[in-house]
């Protein structure tokens, strides 16, 4: 991947898809790290699965055998002496407190780091495919703190639907001047 | 800055018009967004796809999708058009500025633009 924003967006679409109603979306950046955590309430991989999900020939997808995403992330992480792991509750064992962690980290100093990218358009793209589930976004850096909840602005549109042009427009601007302030 | 109180706003022009538009659409646009789809440039695509869409005045007849892996990796990013009564058009190898055209001519126009099409990529 280009920018390490498309691996979020590629990783959060496994939450979509493990049923998840909440997604927590974490890019943590201090000193020469950029600690990424993907938390979701989905509904978890049992021990058997979690073994083999960073191995490229375990993917949940139907059209082919071969699921790159969390090989590709741990292998990009690792390329900059970074890592990645993934904790993970089945629901089967965990029925209340059931989901999914992802947590990546990457050296940003390292040769092989790719940029962080564009992390708005990331998110944009998440609540305009899946208005109904909700996304928490947290971006901290040394000199900014971005935030967005999605249960928030919800509850501000009343029944009005996440994926509005105009609802994403306004997210989209509303994260971009926190960037800038 | 932007406020809650703008949000506000926009719930209020908009609670009317959504229901409105429900349905209305008969023209679907679909982008694959599995991790081959995203890595190949799928996300601007989508992004191009959805403000072409909608600053155009478009979105009464079509609505833009996201979609999973569709099976031909190495075409992507793929952009499937699916409408009422007609055959799929498969558009592969898309980018911003192809998606544009394929607004413009095709949604808008009712042309396909069969050079971007996975017919005369084969």
């Amino acid at each position: 991947m280009k920018e390490i924003s498309l691996n979020i967006l590629d990783i959060a679409e496994n939450s979509v898809k493990a049923g998840a109603t909440l997604t927590e979306i974490s890019v943590l950046e201090e000193n020469d790290t950029i600690t990424l955590v993907i938390k979701d309430n989905g509904s978890g991989m049992t021990d058997e699965v979690l073994k083999t999900v960073t191995n490229p020939f375990y993917t949940t997808r139907t059209t082919r055998k071969v699921g790159m995403g969390l090989p590709l992330l741990k292998l990009e992480a690792e390329m900059t002496e970074g890592s990645l792991t993934v904790e993970s509750k089945h629901i089967s064992e965990y029925p209340n407190n059931h989901g999914t962690v992802v947590t990546a980290v990457f050296y940003k100093n390292h040769i092989d780091c790719t940029p962080l990218g564009d992390v708005v358009s990331t998110m944009t793209t998440l609540i305009q495919g899946h208005p109904d589930i909700d996304f928490l976004f947290v971006h901290k850096t040394e000199s900014v703190e971005v935030c967005l909840d999605t249960r928030e602005i919800r509850e501000v549109l009343e029944g009005v639907p996440l994926d509005t042009y105009e609802v994403i427009k306004w997210i989209k601007e509303f994260l971009n001047e926190q960037y800038i302030n | 800055m932007k406020s809650l109180a703008e949000l506000k706003a926009i719930k209020e022009k908009m609670k009317d018009k959504v229901v409105l538009r429900e349905g209305s659409a008969n023209i679907r646009i679909v982008v694959g967004m599995a991790t081959c789809g995203i890595a190949a440039g799928a996300r601007p695509v989508l992004n191009t796809l959805v403000e072409a869409i909608n600053e155009g005045g478009l979105s009464d007849k079509a609505t833009v999708t996201q979609t999973g892996c569709i099976g031909l990796c190495q075409y992507e990013p793929i952009v499937e058009v699916f409408e009422a009564d007609k055959e799929k058009v498969t558009y592969v190898k898309m980018d911003a500025d192809k998606a544009k055209r394929v607004v413009e001519e095709h949604i808008k126009g009712g042309k396909i633009v069969s050079e971007y099409t996975i017919g005369a990529s084969k």
